[in-house]
C-alpha cells in the first residue's frame, strides 16, 4: 500500500494563498486515508468524522505555515494524529502521552499461544466476525502503541514517515511497532486458535 | 521451545526481522534458531500472518457514504464537488 501521494501534485503556493479549488482537490486526494487512520484510532465512526473535519479545518488554517520540508501527507497525518491523540486524552485523561516513554508494561510479551492457525482459509481469518476481533485487538492497544502500528501497518508509513509524524526516533518506532505486533499476534491467536478447535470438531 | 534463553533473547527482534531491516549477524542467527526451533517458527509465521491480515483487511475498508459529502459542506467548498477534481 502505498502511504504518500506527491505533494508535488498540488501547488504549494496556491495552498498557501488559500487558493479553494487547490485545497478541495487536496481534500479529495487525502480525506480517505485521514478516516482510515481515524477510525482505527478512535474505533467509532462519529468520533472518526468530527476528527476528520477537524483535520482539514486546522490544515486549511495552518498551510501557511507549513514549510514543504516533509511530504504534504505526512504534514496531514500529524495533523489528523495530533486531533486524535487530543480527542483520546479528553476522553480517557489518564492515558499516557504519545512522547513519554513506553511504561514497563508494555514489553515484549511472552507468547503463549504456541498455535499454527495460519492453514487456517482466508474467509475464515477475515469473516466478518474474525474482523469485528481485528478490531477489538487494535483498540485494546495502548495508545502510543496503536498509533504507531497504525501508521506503519495499516496506512502503510515508513518508519522514518512514522518517526516524523510523531516526532520521535527511528529506534522508538521500531520498538513500539514490535510489541505492538507481538500483542496483536497473541490476542488473534487465541481468537483462531478456537475456530481451528472448532474445525476439528465438526 | 529447545533453547528458551535464545526464543527470549530474540522475540523483540522478530518484527525487525519481518521488515528485514535487521544486521546480517542477528539476521543469520534469527534463521539458525528458527530452523532448530519449531515454536518460534510458529510465532515468526503467526506474527507475518497477523501484520498481512490487517494490511488485507483495511485495504478493503472503505469510507461510509455521506462522510465526503459533509466533509466539504463543513469546509464550505461544496460548491467544488465533481467539478472535475
Amino acid at each position: 500500500m502505498s502511504s504518500s501521494k506527491p505533494s508535488e501534485i498540488f501547488s504549494l503556493e496556491a495552498l498557501r494563498n488559500g487558493d479553494r479549488a487547490e485545497f478541495a482537490a487536496m481534500v479529495e486526494a487525502y480525506y480517505a486515508m485521514i478516516y482510515r487512520l481515524s477510525i482505527k484510532m478512535v474505533g467509532n465512526p462519529q468520533d472518526a468524522e468530527d476528527i476528520l473535519q477537524e483535520t482539514f479545518i486546522k490544515a486549511y488554517r495552518y498551510l501557511k505555515d507549513f514549510d514543504g520540508r516533509s511530504s504534504l501527507s505526512t504534514w496531514l497525518y500529524r495533523v489528523a494524529t495530533n486531533e486524535a491523540l487530543m480527542f483520546l486524552r479528553r476522553k480517557r485523561p489518564e492515558q499516557i502521552s504519545i512522547d513519554e516513554p513506553v511504561e514497563t508494561g508494555e514489553g515484549e510479551v511472552e507468547p503463549v499461544q504456541i498455535v499454527d492457525w495460519c492453514c487456517l482459509p482466508e474467509q475464515e481469518l477475515l469473516s466478518s466476525e474474525a474482523r469485528l476481533h481485528l478490531d477489538r485487538a487494535i483498540e485494546e492497544l495502548s495508545t502510543s502503541l496503536r498509533i504507531v502500528f497504525v501508521l506503519r501497518d495499516i496506512q502503510g508509513l515508513s518508519t522514518l514517515e512514522t518517526a516524523e509524524v510523531l516526532n520521535l526516533s527511528e529506534t522508538a518506532v521500531k520498538t513500539r511497532l514490535s510489541r505492538a505486533r507481538l500483542r496483536l499476534r497473541e490476542v488473534l491467536s487465541g481468537y483462531y486458535n478456537e475456530r481451528l478447535v472448532e474445525g476439528k470438531q465438526v | 521451545m529447545k533453547d528458551h534463553q535464545d526464543c527470549h533473547h530474540l522475540l523483540g527482534s522478530l518484527s525487525g526481522f519481518l521488515d528485514g531491516e535487521l544486521e546480517s549477524d542477528l539476521c543469520a542467527q534469527i534463521e539458525r534458531h528458527l530452523a532448530e526451533c519449531p515454536d518460534c517458527t510458529i510465532v515468526v509465521d503467526t506474527l507475518q500472518k497477523t501484520v498481512s491480515l490487517y494490511h488485507t483487511a483495511s485495504e478493503e475498508d472503505t469510507v461510509p457514504e455521506g462522510v465526503r459529502q459533509r466533509l466539504f459542506r463543513r469546509l464550505e467548498i461544496d460548491d467544488l464537488l465533481d467539478k472535475g477534481l
